[in-house]
């Protein structure tokens, strides 16, 4: 295994599904219930059995519309405000409508969601204003639950095939080229249809341990959907909203207050104090952590310590056995435990994910991006704070319209030349004698995203960081060296990771403002509802660098008033809580 | 320019004992997201697994797909 062979083969399919975490699988049982002659291809550079963000489970839908305790309403306004007012709303709302569809569906798969006494959802409030939050008791089964549909409903799986670019022609998607990451064989795979689920750009920032893989998202997924969308030609939406999560300090995971905060848990600074009111994640909740952080009353903290044996023994049965369940192992390292102290908690790595907060590919209700036939859904699609409730429904959507649009089309043309040319660049790191290894193009081009990216967010440093991408970028095509298959897909993803680098320098330096709390604070610019109400669109250009438009959000569905439009604004605790 | 061998521990570890890679077994390799796992030969001949390369997202499918409990999941010392 790992030996580079030279082959290349051709597959031809109707729709071919990049991904196989949460959006890839559903988007590829509901293409196949809609058109059952369709030929569908499932496509994962790991296992679809264990890949994508969910790969251990999750603990819970953080986002569930369910009637009788929230209305598609409430929680179109909701995230709206969450996220500050960007928002096209027909696409949150549209999901408000028919996640509660998919739960039913996922519920016959064998998935539970936690009920009461009364046999009632037992959903919780953790947001702001609404009640969304719904405990998945066997949420460690999801991906068994999925993969088992996927085999019933004869979807053809390929895995272990990284797709590096998307073939475009005709004005419409063709197909896309991928690589073998353990053999490196080409596979060239022509499509009427493609669906993007591949998951955040979550090797962008590089996390305070040093450690390449040890971030907040699943390292595997590391921005190919964000690089293939960009040199395809699509459209990328408000990439300066950042992600950025209250965490586990070192861990790196999530501290996670969807499951503690219902039962008593909270954030704390050094003293014990609450500081913020809700623990939802936003953009202005993660610039109250960070004026924590940084003003003399940090280290921050979750805090569990003065609640009762039961609650904490059930928050420690939840947490460790689902999402991230090292996360007991590592606590047993540190000699730390929920009873006796509190938990140190820091602030995330950068990076792109519409899971938690707006920066993606841009889609429209439909999972449409802005090239006719491809579509994206989940963590890299723009549908703000979509979790992944929001992956496995707009993969619904995205499967749904691409069963109906391959009726009409056949394969669309392209250039030939192209595969030639991304096979001569996949390969050229394996013509050398030697080099530099990708892990140390990816450690340098990560460390400089932190230096000069992180926000606050200063316009001379981001320019000084687009000087040294550039560099780094000469370094890595010029003398980038790999000396196996697996190297191969690490270079890959390293060439993916400093285009994702290069986009947030230069969408962060377009909108001039600041929004979204921490996620772009700009520091020299005030909030501008005048000149920056609007997306930003960041293309690839005719000189192969991005190039912005700004782009109306469109008319609200679901109004505003002008005293709910800052709720989110207005989380820091004015009287503080006292420590136990 | 000759590349450095700069050693590192890893986080996966796999007791040899328990392991059946010899039987043919390559579960925890195939549900690696990252697919750091690989198959060796032991100097009697036989197989097992191990990690072969330090790219972990401790995450722990290894562990818990493996059939006969041999795969244990620690944390990169960097972070632990």
């Amino acid at each position: 295994m790992d030996e580079i062979l030279d082959s290349s083969n051709t597959l031809e399919c109707d729709i071919l599904i990049i991904g196989g975490g949460t959006a890839g699988p559903m988007a590829a049982l509901k293409a196949k219930k809609k058109n059952p002659k369709a030929n569908v291809v499932l496509l994962d550079k790991a296992n679809v059995k264990r890949s994508g963000a969910i790969s251990m489970g999750m603990d819970g839908l953080n986002n569930s519309v369910i009637p009788g305790y929230a209305t598609p309403e409430q929680y179109t306004k909701e995230i709206t405000i969450a996220n500050d007012g960007i928002c096209d709303q027909a696409a949150v709302y549209r999901y408000a409508e028919e996640c509660y569809g998919i739960i039913q569906e996922l519920d016959s798969f064998g998935i539970r969601f936690q009920k009461d006494e009364n046999g009632e959802y037992d959903v919780k409030k953790v947001h702001h204003i609404g009640t969304y939050v719904l405990p998945m008791p066997n949420g460690d089964t999801v991906k068994k639950a999925l993969y088992r549909q996927l085999r019933k409903a004869r979807i053809n799986i390929v895995n272990r095939y990284m797709a590096t670019r998307l073939l475009t022609g005709e004005g419409r998607v063709a197909g896309a080229i991928c690589v073998n990451t353990r053999t490196a064989e080409f596979l060239t795979v022509k499509a009427k249809a493609v669906i993007m689920g591949l998951g955040a750009a979550g090797r962008l920032g590089l996390p305070t341990s040093g450690y390449l893989y040890g971030t907040y998202e699943n390292a595997t997924n590391s921005g190919e959907g964000y690089a293939m969308a960009y040199h395809a030609g699509a459209g990328l939406a408000n990439l300066e909203c950042y992600q950025i999560n209250p965490l586990i300090k070192d861990y790196n995971g999530p501290a996670c207050a969807y499951v503690a905060g219902p039962l008593g848990g909270y954030t704390a600074n050094a003293k014990g104090e609450r500081f913020i009111e809700c623990d939802y994640w936003s953009g202005q909740m993660m610039q109250e952590f960070y004026d924590e952080l940084q003003g003399g009353k940090g280290p921050v903290y979750l805090k569990l310590n003065h609640l009762a044996e039961e609650t904490v023994a059930e928050i420690e049965r939840v947490l460790h056995i689902v999402e991230r369940p090292t996360r007991g192992h590592f606590h047993a390292g540190r000699g730390t435990d929920y009873r006796k102290q509190m938990i140190e908690m820091h602030i995330s790595e950068i990076g792109f994910c519409s899971g938690h907060s707006a920066s993606g590919v841009f889609v429209d209700e439909h999972a449409r991006t802005t090239i006719p036939g491809l579509y994206a859904a989940g963590d890299m699609a723009n549908v703000p704070h979509n979790y992944m409730l929001g992956a496995f429904t707009n993969g619904a959507f995205a499967g749904l319209d691409a069963a109906e649009f391959i009726e009409d089309v056949d394969f669309a043309s392209f250039d030939e030349g192209e595969v030639i040319a991304e096979r001569d660049r996949v390969l050229a790191p394996t013509k050398r004698d030697d080099g530099i290894p990708p892990n140390q193009i990816e450690y340098k081009t990560r460390r400089l995203v932190n230096d000069y990216l992180q926000p606050p967010k200063v316009t001379a440093k981001m320019e000084l960081a687009q000087q040294r991408f550039e560099e780094v970028r000469e370094d890595m095509e010029q003398g980038m060296y790999v000396r196996d298959a697996h190297e191969l897909m690490r270079a890959l993803e390293a060439s993916t990771i400093l285009d994702c680098a290069e986009m947030a320098a230069a969408a962060s330096m377009y909108r001039t403002e600041s929004r979204w709390g921490l996620y772009h604070n700009r520091v020299e610019y005030e909030r501008d509802d005048e000149n920056w109400f609007c997306h930003t669109i960041l293309t690839k250009g005719a000189d192969g660098k991005p190039t912005h438009k700004k782009q109306e959000v469109k008319p609200y569905i679901v109004e505003i008033e002008d005293d709910e439009k800052d709720a989110y604004y207005k989380q820091r605790v004015t009287s503080t809580v006292a420590a136990e | 320019m000759p590349l450095a061998q700069t050693a590192t521990t890893v986080p996966v570890v796999v007791n040899d004992d328990l392991c059946i890679a010899d039987k043919g077994c390559t579960v925890c390799v195939d549900v690696c997201p990252l697919d750091v796992l690989r198959i060796a030969v032991k100097d009697d001949g036989t197989k097992t697994a191990y990690m072969k390369y330090d790219e972990c997202w401790y995450c722990m499918p290894c562990e818990a797909d493996c059939p006969t409990d041999a795969v244990t999941v620690n944390l990169p010392y960097l972070l632990k």
